[in-house]
């Protein structure tokens, strides 16, 4: 079930498009923020919702880099891996984050606390290497300054 | 406003986006006005072509012609919508006018409407750009608060709306049709052309696509006049442009200049030059999917032509620089592995070469190169050509591929015949 906040946000979706389809990737966006991913059942939830079936939801939830079909820590670490940061060294910062983290990418530690995901161009390339940690985006990394941002995100 | 700046003058320095009021005492919504009083879309249309506003996304189609193709009297609701989704690697100029000046973007829809006759806009922003999303969304809201959005917008008679619809990230998204896709909930592949999206585009309907930068150019096309427009460029190009410079230079930055500054000035004079200790090797002129070009290139003007005659593409004018202490196999790679990740599957030539191409170059990065390994490479590139591939995708993959071919072979032999990468 949609609690009634998910079913509110996604309603004033709706009145943005003339087809209920439209809307499935602005709530499956919705749902996430609120669940932190995109269960079987959450897929079916919106379905119910929008006319749609799960199989087809989740073609398109695999699709997309930023839904996710498996359960992520409670903050997702979004490194980028695109050209202008691994000439400035992400590679290096990328394998700071793994030994600290004890991860590799694409996984969560232990305690649940970080998911670390490699992401295509961030668009902030005059400040690279870059990172995002959830809403916010960290510039000019280094292992140090990696360091001083992990501790703000408990 | 400083006149030579159109763009970016009027930003604030303090780095916060400008509200309604700051934007109109810079002279915002003066051509919003200008139009409604009195002028027919037609009218606007010829301005801009006549300004020789050419895309800013990277293809550099004239946008005047580009509206033109909505037939006058096609069915409605019509749509604009700004591609703001910016996944082009290297390329981080439409980030700051969605943080910065995100009035001046909704102006510029708002007159592409006009001038198309369209009813809704949507601003489609790749989601990771959290910041510029919530600008955006309070300027739609202070724009709907002033009358400048909704029906009868300042008493002339004419409506549009105007939504934001923030991505859930995939590079196709900002192919044009791939992104019309996205915002009907599809995966974001690209469809068939024709139809082009001006006859039948986003959910059957006469649609414009334009690139945030474009559409921003607009506002001071219609008030200060397509000549005017035309005397801030040195090259035939109307206009200003936003160039970048990521990589190992001294000061990494964005700049708004004439068109068809040039290569050096922008490298040597705004960027500061190359970093102590490391030599310039070569350049990517406008993000990932344009051809490498090297020193002897340096004095060309960036515009679409002159990029063009060298055998690349200005693309977005966000220049990625490759210094003497980067493996220029290792970038192509890196590249390419973009491009395979990103591409969506959906024609051969794309999703089985490139991967192809993806493992080739990983296992020559890796000493496990292949005597063979070049001519394949090689003939790939070929194959992802307009005509071979559904969009854009792979073609755009192919050019800093043959690019580096041509000038890194030597680069590649070593690889191949030592076994190994030799910057590891």
């Amino acid at each position: 079930m949609l609690t009634p906040d998910e079913r509110a946000e996604i309603e004033a979706e709706l009145a943005h498009y003339p087809h209920r389809k439209a809307v499935c990737i602005d709530a499956m966006k919705i749902v996430q923020k609120h669940r932190g991913w995109l269960s079987d059942d959450a897929l079916s939830d919106i379905g119910a919702l929008l006319d749609m079936s799960a199989a087809d939801l989740d073609g398109i939830a695999t699709f997309y880099n930023l839904l996710f079909r498996r359960p992520v820590g409670r903050h997702v670490i979004y490194l980028c891996d695109s050209v202008s940061c691994w000439i400035m060294g992400s590679d290096r910062q990328c394998g700071h984050l793994s030994e600290r983290l004890k991860i590799a990418p694409g996984e969560t530690t232990a305690d649940g606390r970080f998911t670390l995901l490699p992401i295509v161009c961030l668009g902030a390339c005059d400040h690279a290497p870059v990172m995002m940690v959830d809403d916010d985006t960290h510039f000019d990394l280094t292992p140090e300054e990696i360091d001083r941002i992990l501790e703000r995100y408990a | 406003m400083p006149e030579d700046k159109p763009l970016t003058g009027n930003m604030r320095p303090d780095g916060e986006a400008l509200d309604r009021e700051s934007y109109e005492r810079g002279g915002g919504y003066r051509a919003l006005r200008k139009v409604l009083g009195g002028m027919t879309p037609g009218a606007v249309i010829e301005e801009v072509k006549s300004a020789n506003l050419r895309g800013r996304g990277g293809a550099g189609f004239p946008t005047g012609l580009k509206w033109s193709f909505v037939p006058e009297k096609a069915p409605h609701p019509r749509y604009v919508v700004a591609n703001g989704d910016e996944m082009e690697p290297g390329t981080f100029k439409d980030r700051l006018l969605l943080e910065r000046d995100p009035h001046q973007l909704i102006e510029g829809m708002l007159l592409a409407g006009f001038a198309t006759r369209s009813d809704i806009g949507y601003v489609f922003l790749r989601g990771e750009y959290k910041l510029g999303a919530q600008r955006v969304a309070r300027a739609i809201a202070e724009a709907y608060d002033a009358g400048y959005l909704g029906r009868n917008i300042l008493n002339s008679g004419y409506g549009f709306e105007l939504y934001l619809h923030l991505s859930a990230g995939r590079y196709m998204c900002g192919e044009e049709t791939g992104m019309l896709n996205a915002l009907e909930g599809k995966r974001a592949n690209p469809r068939a052309k024709p139809p082009f999206p001006p006859v039948s585009g986003l959910f059957g309907m006469p649609t414009t696509v334009n690139n945030v930068e474009t559409l921003c150019n607009v506002p001071h096309i219609i008030e200060k006049g397509a000549l005017w427009f035309r005397s801030l460029s040195r090259t035939k190009d109307g206009g200003t442009k936003l160039y970048g410079a990521s990589g190992k230079v001294k000061r990494p930055g964005l700049w708004e200049l004439p068109m068809g500054t040039t290569i050096r000035e922008i490298l040597v004079q705004h960027a500061g030059g190359m970093q102590d200790g490391v030599r310039f090797r070569a350049l990517l002129p406008g993000g990932a999917s344009t051809d490498f070009l090297t020193e002897e290139h340096l004095d060309l003007p960036m515009d679409f032509n002159e990029l063009q005659k060298a055998g690349s593409r200005m693309g977005t004018g966000t220049m990625i620089i490759l210094d003497d202490q980067t493996c220029p196999v290792g970038m192509v790679s890196n590249l390419e592995h973009f491009f395979a990740q990103e591409s969506c599957g959906w024609c051969t030539p794309c999703w089985s070469g490139l991967g192809w191409v993806e493992r080739i170059l990983r296992a020559m990065e890796n000493g496990g190169g292949q005597q063979g390994d070049l001519e394949k490479l090689a003939f790939q590139t070929k194959f992802w050509t307009p005509g071979h591939t559904f969009c854009a995708l792979a073609p755009g993959a192919a050019e800093p591929l043959q690019s580096a071919l041509k000038y890194f072979r030597a680069d590649f032999e070593r690889h191949i015949n030592e076994k190994r990468c030799p910057w590891k």
